[in-house]
């Protein structure tokens, strides 16, 4: 079969990205710069200053003097292979087998795929349409291998399908620029006064190789079709997602079990050998009657075992209302990450905070209770008791101050300390008597005050001392007051009990 | 003669304990809590690990004492790096603390739900969790299923549990290994010096399976708990610093 390719030159590509960003960039000139050597080099330039006379490689100083209301932004590198790649990946409605072509242009192997748009004509008018559609400018041409399309949408005039027959004229009168060719190796043929292909065609083949090295003689062969030419489609990912259509609506929960087992199997396969894991799952359940039940879980680590993630979905699977059936089920991996597998030891079993055992665990309670039900202490840098312990973001979290062990601090904190009656005797002692929850201390040992006063870069307010106390049944206590002895409104609060 | 006899009763007792189902794994050795003299009463002189220990507490002060000795045993199951979770209606503990207690706070994991038949399912899927060191839950009640189902956890994935059970007005019997009660006594401080020794209990096991009950008095010093009859004190040299 006759092989068929399209070429397409994005000539603005990131300059029309920029004004699919900003609409009204559009009519305005403006360019895309880089620093180099300490100069601004302008990247890429839209069409309004391409006519104006700006170029790709000026420098910003001098294009400025050209055109003075020239508008530059930073240039985003990696770019062109972004667009390019999502472009790409978007043609392929159009033929299987599309590729990028850096820096700016994509190919598409038409082989046999024009004539479902009713000839070649159509087909490119499609593309092309749609392309300015959203708002890019490009250059198109059809032919038999990809060099020579290239050559045709750069170099050609009006004229976009070459037809088998007719190619080589076409081609013939092209300047050798057209071939792909490096910078130097164009220059050095202009030199020589070989400009146009139809120049080195008729020359001897040991010369041009002897002058111009290999890549030039690769290149004419790639565009004439005496040397195929790779080319390497993008692929689309596919989504991770699995479906499951029932003859009979599922109506009990075993059903939906048996299902949701299927489903986890072959995700799980799928991702098993491409070394990912799930964090979060969508199980969706579509009813004879349209409603659509849908339940999800999330994970604390990367997860892609069948069992564990079955077990976490089980919580939830009486959530699930029937009806009168459901038809359908799927099952979506909404966020996705890959798993660094580790080695499996035969003894010194993980029994720390690495244990998988334990991540299940707190998978199982997060599904369950919510994740925010669980937590880890860390120590924080602070004095004020309320403020020196802080929750931990994750299992894996390090310490990065060591707990205090030089002051003695109550098992048992109150979330807010609760105002007591106290009698002290003179300032600063402890007390010998406070009443808390309506019943009478009476203070045998005490120990303190340990002064801890507010920080006020936090909040303002009263400082603290702390007194241990000690009744006479020996059960001890955290209390404080509120303030200085001297001041009016002082007042004794408990705080904690001790062990 | 008489060594003899006993070390003939000291072996029909163990037999006699493997009989009844009593389980006991050499490793488990390395990280048994060792209580002194309180040991003798529990069977084969060992601490029951993968079981279920319950204490009784009558107040928020001995919630706090309780939670105490509770970290006392912690600090030797988790010696070798394990963690355990403290599950409870809400967070009481206040974590610096436990570095007192020798145990590393920052490996214990804090599970807080308000919802009674959510606290159970959560500390029988902690005790199915095969390598923590241990399961403490705060509870106001359990039924005798209840408490099967968790003993049965336990006694499967070896898996130490700790009840701290809040509401004495519901006491009934129930399958758990030991009940405990452990009140706070007056600490020890030498010739009426000011200050405050050492944490000071009073230890009350109320119930042991195949081992014998009784009532000490201890004080945790030193990362180690001492009995009373010959108290540690605070020497000068080291007297805490105050404030």
């Amino acid at each position: 079969m006759q092989k068929r390719f399209v070429t397409i030159w994005f000539r603005y590509l990131k300059t029309d990205w920029f004004c699919r960003q900003h609409p009204e960039l559009l009519p305005v000139p403006f360019a895309l710069t880089a620093p180099d050597h300490g100069r601004m080099i302008i990247t890429a330039v839209n069409p309004p200053a391409h006519q104006q006379g700006i170029v790709v490689g000026m420098v910003l100083a001098d294009a400025r003097a050209i055109v003075p209301s020239l508008k530059y932004f930073d240039d985003i590198p990696g770019l062109p292979e972004k667009l390019l790649s999502s472009i790409a990946k978007w043609c392929i409605r159009f033929s299987p087998v599309v590729t990028t072509d850096l820096p700016d242009g994509i190919i598409i192997d038409a082989t046999g795929c024009a004539h479902l748009w009713n000839g070649e004509q159509a087909y490119l008018d499609s593309i092309v349409r749609r392309l300015k559609k959203i708002g890019y400018n490009v250059n198109e041409a059809i032919a038999d291998t990809p060099g020579k399309a290239w050559a045709i949408a750069h170099f050609g005039d009006q004229k976009s399908i070459i037809s088998c027959d007719e190619e080589l004229p076409a081609f013939l009168f092209l300047p050798v620029a057209a071939l792909r060719l490096e910078v130097e190796t164009i220059t050095r043929l202009n030199k020589l006064g070989l400009r146009q292909i139809r120049d080195i065609l008729s020359m001897p083949r040991s010369v041009l190789r002897r002058r111009f090295g290999n890549h030039l003689l690769m290149r004419l062969d790639q565009a004439l079709g005496q040397q195929e030419e790779i080319i390497h489609p993008v692929h689309p990912i596919e989504p991770y997602s699995e479906r499951l259509p029932c003859l009979e609506p599922i109506v009990t929960a075993t059903g939906i079990e048996i299902a949701l087992k299927k489903l986890l199997e072959l995700l799980c396969r799928r991702l098993q050998q491409e070394g990912k894991g799930i964090r979060k799952l969508i199980f969706k359940c579509y009813r004879v009657d349209g409603n659509v039940q849908v339940i999800d879980i999330g994970t604390n680590s990367p997860s892609s075992n069948v069992h564990h993630l079955f077990k976490l979905f089980e919580i939830k699977i009486s959530s699930i209302e029937p009806a009168l059936g459901i038809e359908l089920f799927t099952l979506e991996a909404s966020k996705i990450e890959d798993i660094y597998s580790t080695q499996e030891k035969f003894w010194d079993k993980a029994c720390g905070l690495e244990n998988p055992e334990l991540i299940k665990l707190l998978d199982r309670v997060s599904n369950k209770i919510g994740a925010d039900k669980f937590h880890r202490f860390l120590p924080a840098e602070h004095h004020w008791p309320e403020r020196s312990v802080k929750i931990a973001s994750s299992l894996n979290e390090k310490m990065t101050i060591q707990w205090r062990t030089d002051l003695q601090r109550p098992i048992h904190l109150l979330q807010n300390p609760v105002p007591i009656w106290a009698t002290a005797p003179i300032p600063d002692y402890p007390p010998m008597l406070f009443r808390y929850k309506n019943k009478l201390h009476k203070v045998k040992k005490a120990d303190g005050p340990e002064r801890i006063e507010r920080e006020w870069w936090l909040e303002e307010g009263q400082l603290r001392d702390y007194y241990t106390v000690e009744d006479e049944e020996g059960r001890r206590y955290w209390l404080f007051r509120s303030g200085h002895y001297s001041d009016e409104n002082y007042q004794w609060f408990i705080h904690g009990f001790f062990a | 003669m008489l060594t003899q006899k006993a070390d003939i009763l000291f072996q029909l007792q163990k037999e006699i304990l493997q009989l009844q189902g009593f389980r006991y794994k050499v490793s488990d050795d390395c990280i048994r809590p060792v209580l002194g003299p309180i040991d003798s009463s529990f069977p084969n002189g060992i601490f029951p690990l993968a079981s279920i220990h319950e204490f009784l507490t009558q107040s928020v002060e001995d919630i706090a004492t309780t939670s105490g000795f509770i970290s006392c045993l912690l600090s030797s199951l988790m010696n070798n790096g394990g963690v355990s979770a403290w599950i409870g209606s809400s967070q009481k503990i206040f974590p610096s603390a436990l570095k007192f207690f020798n145990v590393e706070p920052d490996r214990i994991i804090f599970i807080d739900t308000k919802n009674p038949k959510e606290l159970l399912w959560l500390i029988e899927e902690t005790l199915k969790c095969e390598g923590l060191a241990a399961v403490i839950g705060e509870v106001a009640e359990v039924s005798f299923t209840a408490s099967r189902r968790l003993q049965l956890a336990a006694e499967q994935s070896r898996v130490t549990g700790f009840l701290i059970r809040n509401n004495l007005r519901n006491i009934n019997t129930n399958a758990c290994t030991a009940r405990w009660r452990i009140s706070s006594n007056p600490s020890i401080i030498k010739d009426d010096m000011p200050g405050i020794g050492f944490p000071a209990w009073n230890i009350e096991l109320l119930k042991i399976r195949n081992g014998k009950p009784g009532t000490w008095q201890m004080q945790w010093a030193y990362n180690k708990l001492h009995s009373i009859s010959d108290p540690i004190i605070f020497s000068s040299t080291e007297q805490r610093k105050t404030g």
